[in-house]
């Protein structure tokens, strides 16, 4: 592929990318970003940044689940500031004090820790719509997903009765009682993920980067998390190893292999 | 709008004619697949006592593996040395239609997989038309399970002449024909030796020569808004040039109210571009404080533009609640919405055979398509799907639900 050939089609995927998020804050002004830290979340803040000329006009929301990495949380706390952000941090403190842990089981955890929390912001700041970075290519569950996806106000993703989605006319109203996850970056692989952070110079966690012959492909909370072996140390080399890999981004992600289904639960529930 | 990179193809045809093993298979070609997928699909198979089953890699939910049905649309994604390719695995039962429309909408191309023992089926028929609707005009179709037919020409001569007529009616021709064993992977990504009385490409080959869409920098501009801000007291109006290139300086028109002003800064964070090409999604600030709105439309001053109440168009219906004749519902076009209402059906059509059910009809039942004439309570801007895509197509809602779509002719 010639280099100006790759220029011009990350803009394509970006377009469409801003075109979705000023859809969705165009139809519910009650939107939030849901930001992890992760490359992903911060590429969409990094685009809904573009998408608003640098001012993003609805709050950033962190789920913490209290067991992230370090990195992460001094990353989250420099670029909050950086951007100028609304950020509301949220987690299920009653969960936490009861002692839920990943040690106790993956679903219980995964699902207390992070869809209940998510649960309780929504239900405290009534949001309509929640931006989330996750992608088709990343997992066959997320593959099935809509741009913009309506849940119930028990959360429930009912992925049986979808909603048609056609062309870029997305479903714009619902019923009192739900709110939309919109999925911005759904056409995105992980290697576009990757040459488009080069070339925006967006800065990432340093998790990802190896380090002593490892590093982490897909970061989270630090007991989930495995690292890959590998010496890519710099964007440039984390592109070319992407290009050659035959080992899936989220073979480190404890939560994914529980049970070939454990990701179709955890979503069906509300999961991101 | 424009795709330069990702080639975005949809997997159509009747259940279990073998979609989403040609998919499958393809990926498996095309070494696409990381290591720990396939061992993940070989236990996943095992679970259910089968040999490794190709299609577990788009048919991810529970019940799709139990069931051996997918259920809704997914993508994947793979590479040729030539280009990249998202590959939209849609489902093949008639009760899954709204999820078959989900995947094919996003796509310049489609391959239709027919079953050569079975033939044209219901779905094969009805989703030809559908991807014909949707304005997809590039298509390669498989004949599929030619082991079943001893690699042998005659069967495979005999369904082809048939879908190739079948599609005619469509104004549809194919870009190739190709006999395959997707289980085995014969002509998938290299011509198999069994059929040497096969003169065409393989799929692969056949995929490499489809064309890519031109993004439409060369028609009139227009520019729906799509949303106002106000931004450090200036005042942004947000959207995507459909079409055209729009120029700083440039004399605009802004329909349906008629007033005119100047372009007088195209806003990209962080770029300050003189110009904005088709498929760009910009911000720009007018020389005048014209009062406007989501849904406006932006036109170069000369282009002579008319607004519309009155439009013909082609519907296809998927609700179960039939849409009838002057009854009240949304129409959304680009960003404008207004109230209208189906003046006439002048002819009711059964997309998987093409027959004409009724002329002058009533209404029209799900999973139909018709020949309509629309009229809306408001003039909107409206173009023929084939002159501006986006100004083309429309989506019918009833109680904010998605019931029917169409593009105007």
């Amino acid at each position: 592929m010639r280099e100006e050939e790759t220029l011009d089609y990350l803009n394509e995927l970006e377009n469409k990318t801003i075109y979705i998020i000023r859809e969705a804050y165009s139809r519910f002004r009650n939107t939030a970003l849901l930001w992890s830290m992760g490359k992903d979340s911060t590429t969409l803040l990094w685009i809904t940044r573009k998408a608003f000329f640098g001012h993003i006009p609805f709050p950033v929301i962190h789920i913490d689940t209290g067991f992230k990495f370090r990195e992460i949380y001094a990353f989250r706390d420099r670029y909050a500031k950086e951007w100028g952000l609304d950020l509301i941090i949220s987690n299920n403190a009653a969960a936490l004090q009861a002692g839920v842990h990943p040690e106790k089981g993956k679903f219980r955890c995964c699902h207390a820790l992070k869809t209940e929390a998510l649960k309780n912001s929504i239900a405290s700041y009534k949001f309509k719509a929640l931006l989330l970075a996750i992608r088709r290519d990343e997992h066959g569950i997320r593959a099935k997903e809509r741009y913009f996806s309506p849940r119930d106000n028990g959360f429930k993703w009912n992925y049986q009765k979808q909603p048609v989605e056609i062309w870029d006319l997305y479903q714009s109203k619902l019923n009192s009682e739900e709110h939309f996850r919109i999925h911005p970056l759904l056409h995105w692989t992980e290697l576009d993920i990757w040459k488009y952070i080069q070339r925006e110079k967006i800065p990432v966690v340093p998790l990802y980067f190896a380090k002593n012959g490892l590093r982490y492909r897909s970061i989270g909370c630090q007991d989930c998390c495995s690292p890959v072996n590998s010496r890519a140390d710099t964007i440039r080399k984390i592109i070319s190893e992407l290009k050659n890999t035959d080992v899936a981004e989220r073979s480190g992600r404890a939560q994914d292999k529980e049970d070939a289904y454990t990701m179709q639960k955890l979503r069906s529930l509300g999961y991101m | 709008m424009m795709e330069k990179c990702y080639f975005k193809l949809v997997l159509a045809g009747h259940i279990d004619h073998g979609k989403s093993t040609l998919l499958g298979r393809l990926l498996f070609e095309t070494k696409s697949l990381p290591k720990q997928k396939i061992t993940e699909i070989k236990t996943a198979s095992k679970a259910l006592g089968k040999d490794m089953d190709f299609a577990f890699l788009t048919d991810q939910l529970k019940e799709e593996r139990e069931n051996q049905m997918t259920l809704d649309t997914a993508q994947v994604f793979f590479r040729s040395r030539a280009r990249n390719y998202a590959i939209i695995d849609a489902p093949g039962h008639v009760e899954l239609i709204k999820n078959m429309i989900t995947g094919a909408s996003q796509a310049q191309a489609a391959i239709l997989v027919i079953d050569v023992p079975e033939g044209m089926k219901e779905q094969t028929t009805r989703h030809a038309s559908i991807i014909g609707l949707l304005g997809i005009k590039q298509l390669i179709v498989i004949l599929n399970k030619m082991d079943l037919a001893d690699y042998k020409k005659q069967p495979f001569k005999e369904v082809k002449d048939k879908i190739l007529d079948f599609l005619a009616g469509l104004n549809i021709k194919p870009a190739a024909v190709i006999p395959v064993c997707a289980r085995s992977g014969a002509n998938v990504s290299r011509k198999s030796s069994l059929m040497r009385w096969y003169k065409g490409p393989c799929l692969l080959k056949a995929l490499n020569s489809l064309r890519l869409k031109n993004p439409g920098n060369k028609k009139p501009l227009r520019f729906p808004a799509q949303d106002i801000y106000e931004i450090n007291g200036e005042r942004i109006i947000a959207g995507k040039v459909v079409s055209g290139v729009l120029k700083c300086g440039q004399k605009i028109t802004l329909l349906p109210s008629l007033l005119e002003a100047k372009i007088s800064a195209i806003k990209i964070f962080g770029e300050s571009p003189k110009k904005a090409e088709a498929g760009k999604n910009i911000g720009i600030i007018l020389s005048e404080p014209l009062p406007i709105k989501r849904g406006d439309i932006i036109v170069d001053k000369s282009s002579g533009v008319r607004l519309n109440d009155r439009f013909k168009g082609e519907v296809f219906w998927w609700s179960k609640e039939p849409l009838r004749i002057n009854e009240r519902v949304d129409l959304r076009c680009a960003s404008q919405q207004v109230r209208c209402v189906i003046e006439k059906i002048k002819k009711r059509i059964d997309p998987s055979t093409l027959e004409v059910i009724e002329k002058n009809a009533a209404g029209l039942k799900i999973n139909e398509t018709g020949m309509v004439v629309i009229k809306t309570e408001t003039p909107i801007v409206v173009e023929k799907f084939d002159f501006i895509e986006d100004l083309g197509r429309f989506v019918l809602e009833r109680n904010f639900n998605p019931e029917g779509a169409g593009i105007i002719t």
